[in-house]
């Protein structure tokens, strides 16, 4: 071992691990923050109006309206940290959500398979998209927003009318009424963004997102990285479908629409930066926790349906406002 | 005879039409450090641009270890042996300091994923047996100075035990202590038998460090020397003396009004911070970085906010929320990093200009072009800003006529008081000439400078007085004539390694 001639000596001791974490965590810590005081906020406004404590009917059912809006907020965060966006993510769902309708009707087997086919039609929605601005060169706004209509167009074309009914088993499984099967998939899907997180793909997605040109002069292929980044993205954006139909019982070749706008909505809260390169799964998924909540409650809180989405759109902007201003304080305090 | 660690032979390269170099050529050999110098323009960077694989040449050849090879990315470079340190920083800025150092080679678990505590780990071990102690593996890149970063890539570099090694101005955001640390790791470098192959400004350290120097002029070599003194070397380069590098000091009028006055500024790193500012005076502010200059200026300009004392302009007390309410009271700040503080470097340098004096030059909000055209061919005629048309992008041009953009854009304006922090970083010996000279005339023009710079000699010829700043407090005041660069730096160390 070479012996230094010079050595740059520490001025001062080194902040703890803990306050580097929380403050390059920040967005993840704010987003709980915000989930715990929509849950108590939640609870609160139930008591009030039911008399009751919310119980195992208000979990099961919460959390599976929450998991599509998980899996489309974890494939916008695929491919916002690649400094791109996604917005065909409401078109997969469609498209996903149609072929889902149409073929989950024999048995476990032939559902089964037919699942794993559906994600692979997402898998090349992804592909496509990735090709188109890895290769192509042109801006994932553009390539998304072309795409998004291409899929509704295909969705609506092979399910002209809501329909279909989905096999018993393939809801029990994914979109349990009486169990919180949720409970499971939700730890399952923080396990598995942990596991990618640490692959040199996950580190690769990031370093993309950072800076492209200094990430290949390391020997990133920006290319190949983007295209799987779409990819996965396509994958997780047919899981919503899935999870869609099978809360739903049925399929809908429009039902996926909304979900390109709400998936960008919980990746932002969940502290994903729009400018690539930060931000985490988790924080997605607990993003479209938050986004669910604020929905119930505002429903708790007996507001017009019809005035819904101004307080959402109310909602966001000061939350957005909030944990900037939290984040700046954050920084400026070391 | 033995065979060269890397030639470059003849290279060309042209930028939309100018040439950035013509036929340009040097020889490495093993075990050498080899200084690449000229001015800005002269073509060094892209050189090493080529060189380390990240530019294609035009025309000539590369040979490492007497084979010539084609560089289709720095991953080529890699292979070969070849790593560089590029002016512009590659670290990945949202990452840790460990995941950036370890980037591709990162450590992995039993069960194939990469691990965060051996990256940390590992990360440690690399600066430790670097002698870097200061750095923070956990932190954030974009958390860390310039100097850091510059660090960080430099060990990055050096990790990968290689047998060329390209560093185009490391030292440029360097202070002293950190270039020994550098010029330590070089001198062990070569004795392993790398080659390693450097540009700078900094003649003393070129001195210092280089076994031989290339000199370039223009995009071509001129000559490749092993001993060689200033002079010579400044006219190869410029055709002009050293002596001549500072204009003359013009007194300032003995009665001249107080521009700008600071009693007692306080903030973050600034304690108790008085001085007045006259005008035609150059009031320089020296010391280490990291003690309270940047934190000084930004305070005067509006861009942090002081938590006491007060600051007045021509007679009138000011507390500005932001720069805009800087600007408006007639201050102007030329920042160091020009890239990201000053200049947008897509807009041409017609746009960057005319940034400053927009009101000027617009009519009912709609801009007058033949105006802004005077304006912005005003600037490239009176600093001889060398462009190919005020249409280029400020982007295409060196860093040393980005600069003059940069400054030129603040002399369109009416401001009276003229913050120039660092201007000459990075910058040649012919444009710092140029830069010195303009801040000369400004001042005789009634312009009121406060000039911080990291170059004392630069402080000592250039200015009336100089605050030496140390911990965030004035620690002395100079006054000219008979300032040298060597009062500036004992007064900025004084006390300092006992405390």
């Amino acid at each position: 071992m070479p012996i230094p001639e010079t050595i740059l000596a520490a001025s001062g001791p080194r902040r703890s691990r803990l306050s580097h974490a929380l403050t390059q965590n920040i967005g993840l810590a704010l987003v709980v923050a915000l989930l715990v005081a929509c849950i108590i906020l939640y609870c609160g406004l139930y008591i009030a109006t039911q008399h009751r404590l919310p119980g195992g009917y208000e979990l099961t059912s919460t959390l599976n309206n929450t998991m599509p809006l998980a899996f489309a907020a974890l494939a916008q965060t695929l491919v916002v940290l690649t400094r791109g966006i996604d917005l065909s993510v409401g078109g997969v769902i469609d498209l996903t959500n149609a072929v889902a309708a149409l073929t989950l009707m024999g048995g476990p087997v032939s559902t089964t398979i037919w699942t794993i086919a559906i994600l692979g039609i997402g898998a090349l929605c992804g592909l496509l998209n990735g090709v188109l601005v890895a290769v192509g060169r042109l801006q994932p706004i553009l390539v998304t927003l072309s795409t998004l209509s291409i899929f509704q167009g295909i969705a609506i074309k092979i399910l002209p009318q809501p329909g279909g009914a989905m096999p018993p088993g393939f809801t029990g499984v994914l979109a349990n009424p009486n169990v919180p099967l949720s409970l499971i998939y939700i730890p399952l899907i923080g396990i598995l963004w942990a596991i990618f997180r640490r692959t040199r793909l996950g580190v690769s997605v990031f370093a993309i997102g950072n800076d492209a040109m200094a990430a290949s002069s390391h020997g990133i292929s920006v290319k190949r990285t983007t295209i799987l980044a779409y990819m996965l993205g396509g994958v997780a954006s047919a899981c919503a479908g899935l999870f869609l139909a099978a809360n739903a019982t049925a399929g809908d070749a429009t039902t996926g629409d909304t979900y390109t706008l709400t998936s960008i909505v919980a990746a932002v809260l969940g502290g994903v930066s729009l400018f690539g390169g930060r931000g985490s799964g988790l924080g997605a998924l607990f993003g479209a926790f938050v986004t669910v909540m604020v929905v119930n409650i505002l429903f708790f809180a007996h507001i017009d349906p019809l005035y819904q989405t101004f307080y959402e759109g109310l909602f966001l902007l000061a939350a957005v406002i909030a944990a900037n201003v939290i984040g700046q304080i954050v920084r400026r305090r070391r | 005879m033995t065979i060269a660690a890397v030639e470059a032979v003849d290279i060309g390269k042209a930028y939309g039409g100018v040439a950035a170099l013509t036929k340009a050529s040097f020889t490495a050999q093993a075990g050498e450090v080899h200084a690449l110098v000229g001015e800005n323009g002269a073509g060094k960077s892209t050189l090493i641009k080529i060189m380390g694989g990240r530019v294609r040449p035009d025309s000539g050849e590369i040979r490492i270890g007497g084979q010539a090879v084609s560089l289709n990315g720095p991953q080529a470079a890699h292979h070969l042996g070849a790593w560089t340190v590029f002016q512009e920083l590659t670290l990945l800025p949202w990452m840790t300091v460990a995941e950036n150092l370890l980037l591709q080679q990162e450590p992995r678990s039993s069960l194939g994923l990469i691990s965060r505590q051996a990256t940390l780990r590992d990360a440690d071990a690399l600066l430790a047996r670097y002698g870097v102690m200061h750095i923070d593996p956990r932190a954030l890149v974009e958390d860390i100075s310039l100097a850091e970063r510059q660090t960080v890539e430099i060990v990055r570099a050096v990790s990968h035990a290689p047998k060329i090694l390209f560093l185009d101005e490391p030292t440029s955001s360097l202070v002293e202590r950190e270039v020994e640390w550098l010029f330590g790791q070089i001198r062990r470098l070569r004795e392993q038998g790398c080659s390693i192959v450097f540009t700078s400004h900094r003649w003393a350290e070129i001195r210092s460090i280089a076994d031989r120097i290339t000199i370039f002029r223009g995009g071509a070599d001129v000559g490749t020397f092993t001993d060689i003194d200033e002079d010579e070397a400044v006219r190869l380069m410029t055709g002009r003396r050293v002596e001549a590098l500072y204009p003359p000091l013009t007194p300032r009028p003995a009665a001249a009004p107080v521009m700008l006055e600071a009693r007692s500024l306080s903030g973050p790193n600034l304690r108790q911070v008085s001085f007045a500012l006259h005008q035609g005076e150059v009031l320089g502010v020296g010391g280490l970085a990291g003690h309270g200059h940047r934190e000084l200026f930004r305070t005067v300009f509006g861009d942090a906010h002081a938590s006491g004392g007060t600051l007045t302009v021509q007679g009138k007390e000011k507390k500005f929320r932001s720069p805009r309410a800087a600007i408006a009271s007639g201050i102007a700040l030329v920042p160091e990093d020009r890239k990201t503080e000053g200049l947008l470097l897509r807009m041409s340098v017609r746009d960057n200009a005319s940034l400053a004096i927009l009101k000027r030059l617009t009519r009912f909000g709609i801009l007058k072009p033949q105006e802004e055209r005077r304006a912005a061919q005003h600037v490239v005629d009176s600093l001889r800003v060398r462009t190919a048309g005020i249409g280029l992008a400020v982007g295409a041009l060196s860093g040393g006529n980005q600069q003059k953009v940069l400054l030129g854009r603040w002399l369109e304006t009416e401001c009276q008081i003229l913050l120039l922090y660092d201007v000459t970083r990075g910058v040649d010996v012919a444009t710092k000439h140029e830069i010195y000279e303009l801040v000369a005339s400004l001042a005789r023009s009634g312009h009121a400078i406060l000039f911080y710079s990291s170059d004392a000699e630069e402080l000592a010829h250039l200015c009336h007085r100089v605050l030496v700043m140390r911990e965030g407090v004035v620690a002395a005041e100079l006054h000219a004539p008979g300032i040298t660069a060597e009062d500036i730096v004992s007064a900025a160390v004084r006390d300092h390694r006992a405390a």
